[in-house]
């Protein structure tokens, strides 16, 4: 019979967790993107071999708390802040590593002026935007990326572009600017999206290791299933059919110029 | 002695930060202070010390690139006038709670509002009693000269970095505008990243090998540890309240009736009191240079000393003036005279101030 030491061997190890995620039990509802996220990150970060090197910041939303996960130095930010936080340490830090971890109500609506202005100004870090078309955090209301019609705790009859607007494409209007310098949009909800995130992200933090011109952006599009009130697998096929045709995958904008 | 120069307050201040062996600056342009970062683009800094001046999108983006920096160990700055200091509050309160030390100009002008962009010393309340949300404090420097614009950059970074503290110097339209002769200090250096490393353990530089790694927050869910916190907070301010006290007594020994002012209005009151001597009055004035910690026991003194009355002097509706009749707790006659909205008293009014509400009144 086989036991469980001769399973657990190091010639059988095909996978490990990345040291770069501390063992504290994340705070996320189970089956959200978070998690996934974050992890990627990290090991994106230790397969380069940038830990001793790289400074997170992590504003206000569900991933408030990224700093109790991520096993690196953080800076905890005020809501929507990150982009003006990170730009105080690259600026004054410019050997560093500096990324952003911000949801779409951070990054899209209260911070919008700190978000654009970084990109315009090619600032070089790595900002990572996990739009998942609501307020996570504080239960479920309406962010500037929640779709045409669909439900949230501030727009109960979905929401109304007329009263309300329309979804803002942020990533495509930083797409635009001259000081962006690498834009994708990715998700994490299949083993296969996650190779390809992966694959960005690492991307992104070497374009900032190879002190390219300008910022490098990369959206994560997400479920929130407890926001949207739906099981973990319901979310992703409801992502799937909902946020993807609106947010569609891939990238923007490849090494300074637009693809898209 | 140090280089003798015909300065602004604005220049003078600007000039200390890169003196002081600032590594950034970031602001925005608002009257009456859009000198310091006009003066800081044109000395080109990061070619004489490696400093870095940037002109942020708003002051929130400032303050908050000046917490992202403070939080990396670095030596910062920022200035602004009262609308943009209303703005720079959510990071204020930030950076008091994940307690960074920097150094930032509040060039007063009246409010409310928009308000206009004469001098005034409105923003007392603001400054001391906390701005921001929570219970926090900061070191506020009242500077009442061009000479006191560039010593204060260098006082507060001390007073910064020794407390992980933010460091006000409060200033007003009069001091910042006006031109005088000022003996700048040498040029101090900037330290070196391997300095930062070993000076400030808690700062975020990137988690080396085998070490603990560093946060900078404000944020904890569980209240008995933000209780404990705040206690930690408070315990601090004590300390400061303790040790940290500025003020100037002039002609006070003798005084029965002190001016009790700061700032621009602290000039004013020193000329009312010679005119007051002149007159045969005994009058005295007590400058304040730290507001927050407020010179409590000092004035304490006076009323020990058979002091009969104080006339607090600032140009807003009354503000300080609470915080003098809480230190003297009625032991005197405390009143208030001040031109606010953007006018500034003579002495002349000031003293016959004196006369009415305190001596006669
Ligand atoms: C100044 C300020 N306003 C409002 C809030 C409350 N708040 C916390 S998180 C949040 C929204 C977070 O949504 P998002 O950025 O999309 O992140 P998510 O939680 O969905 O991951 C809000 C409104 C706050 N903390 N600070
Ligand atoms: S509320 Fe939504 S975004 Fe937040 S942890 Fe839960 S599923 Fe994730």
């Amino acid at each position: 019979m086989i036991t469980f030491e001769d399973i657990v061997k190091p010639e059988n190890l095909v996978y490990e967790k990345t040291s770069l995620m501390t063992d504290k039990a994340l705070s996320y509802c189970p089956g959200c993107g978070h998690g996934t996220a974050h992890r990627i990150i990290m090991e994106v970060i230790e397969e380069l071999g940038l830990e001793e090197n790289t400074i997170g910041v992590a504003p206000v939303g569900c991933s408030v708390l990224a700093y109790e996960f991520m096993n690196i130095d953080m800076t905890q930010a005020a809501h929507g802040r990150a982009p003006a936080v990170a730009t105080g340490i690259k600026r004054t830090w410019p050997d560093k590593i500096v990324f952003t971890y911000q949801g779409d109500g951070d990054l899209a609506a209260i911070g919008t002026a700190e978000t654009i202005h970084a990109c315009n100004r090619g600032e070089k870090f790595v900002i990572i935007f996990v739009n998942n078309g609501i307020y996570g955090m504080t239960g479920g209301q309406m962010a500037p990326t929640t779709l045409p019609g669909m439900k949230s705790s501030t727009s109960p009859y979905g929401r109304d572009i007329e009263t309300m607007g329309n979804p803002l494409k942020i990533t495509e209007l930083v797409a635009q600017l001259p000081g962006t310098y690498f834009v994708t949009r990715q998700a994490v909800h299949t083993p296969a999206a996650v190779r390809k995130a992966k694959k960005a992200i690492k991307k992104a933090f070497e374009n900032q290791r190879d002190d390219k011109h300008g910022l490098s952006f990369v959206e994560i599009v997400s479920n929130c299933n407890s926001g949207w009130k739906m099981t973990p697998t319901d979310s992703n096929k409801w992502m799937e059919e909902n946020m993807f045709p609106y947010y569609p995958m891939g990238d923007i904008k490849v090494d300074g110029k637009l693809v898209k | 002695m140090g280089e003798l120069k015909l300065m602004k307050g604005n220049e003078a201040l600007a000039e200390a930060a890169i003196r002081a062996g600032a590594d950034a600056y970031f602001g925005y342009p608002i009257t009456p202070q859009s000198e310091v970062i006009e003066y800081l683009m044109s000395e080109k800094p990061y070619e004489r010390t490696g400093m870095v001046v940037l002109q942020a999108e708003s002051e929130v983006a400032a303050i908050n690139m000046i917490y992202g920096a403070a939080g990396a160990g670095k030596r910062v700055i920022t200035s602004s006038s009262s609308p943009g200091i209303s703005l720079k509050q959510e990071g204020i309160s930030y950076i008091s709670g994940a307690e960074l030390p920097c150094v930032y100009a509040n060039v007063v002008r009246g409010g409310p509002g928009l308000g206009t962009i004469q001098p005034s010393q409105a923003d007392y309340f603001q400054s001391v009693k906390g701005g921001g949300h929570g219970d926090y404090k900061q070191i506020v420097l009242a500077p009442a000269s061009v000479q006191e614009m560039s010593d204060f950059v260098k006082l507060g970074f001390e007073l910064a970095f020794k407390y992980r503290i933010a460091v006000l110097i409060l200033s007003d339209g009069v001091i910042g505008q006006m031109m005088e002769k000022v003996e700048l200090f040498d040029q101090m250096p900037r330290l070196t990243d391997e300095e930062i490393y070993e000076k400030f353990p808690w700062a975020t530089t990137g988690k080396k090998k085998g070490t603990e790694r560093r946060i900078i927050t404000s944020l904890d869910l569980d209240s008995h540890k933000m209780e404990e916190h705040n206690h930690h907070l408070q315990r601090k301010y004590k300390t400061i309240m303790e040790n940290e006290v500025r003020s100037e007594a002039i002609h006070c020994d003798d005084a029965e009736y002190i001016f009790v002012a700061y700032g621009s209005s602290a000039r004013i009151a020193q000329k009312a009191v010679d005119m007051a001597r002149a007159k045969g009055i005994k009058a005295g004035l007590i400058r304040l240079i730290t507001l927050f910690p407020f010179p409590e026991k000092q004035l304490q003194a006076f009323c020990k000393q058979g002091v009969k009355g104080f006339l607090a002097v600032e140009m807003s509706a009354g503000q300080m003036v609470e915080d003098v009749r809480l230190s003297v707790a009625g032991c005197a006659k405390v009143q208030h005279y001040g031109r606010f909205g953007g006018i500034i008293h003579s002495p002349e009014e000031v003293l016959r101030a004196m006369e009415q509400q305190i001596i006669g009144g």
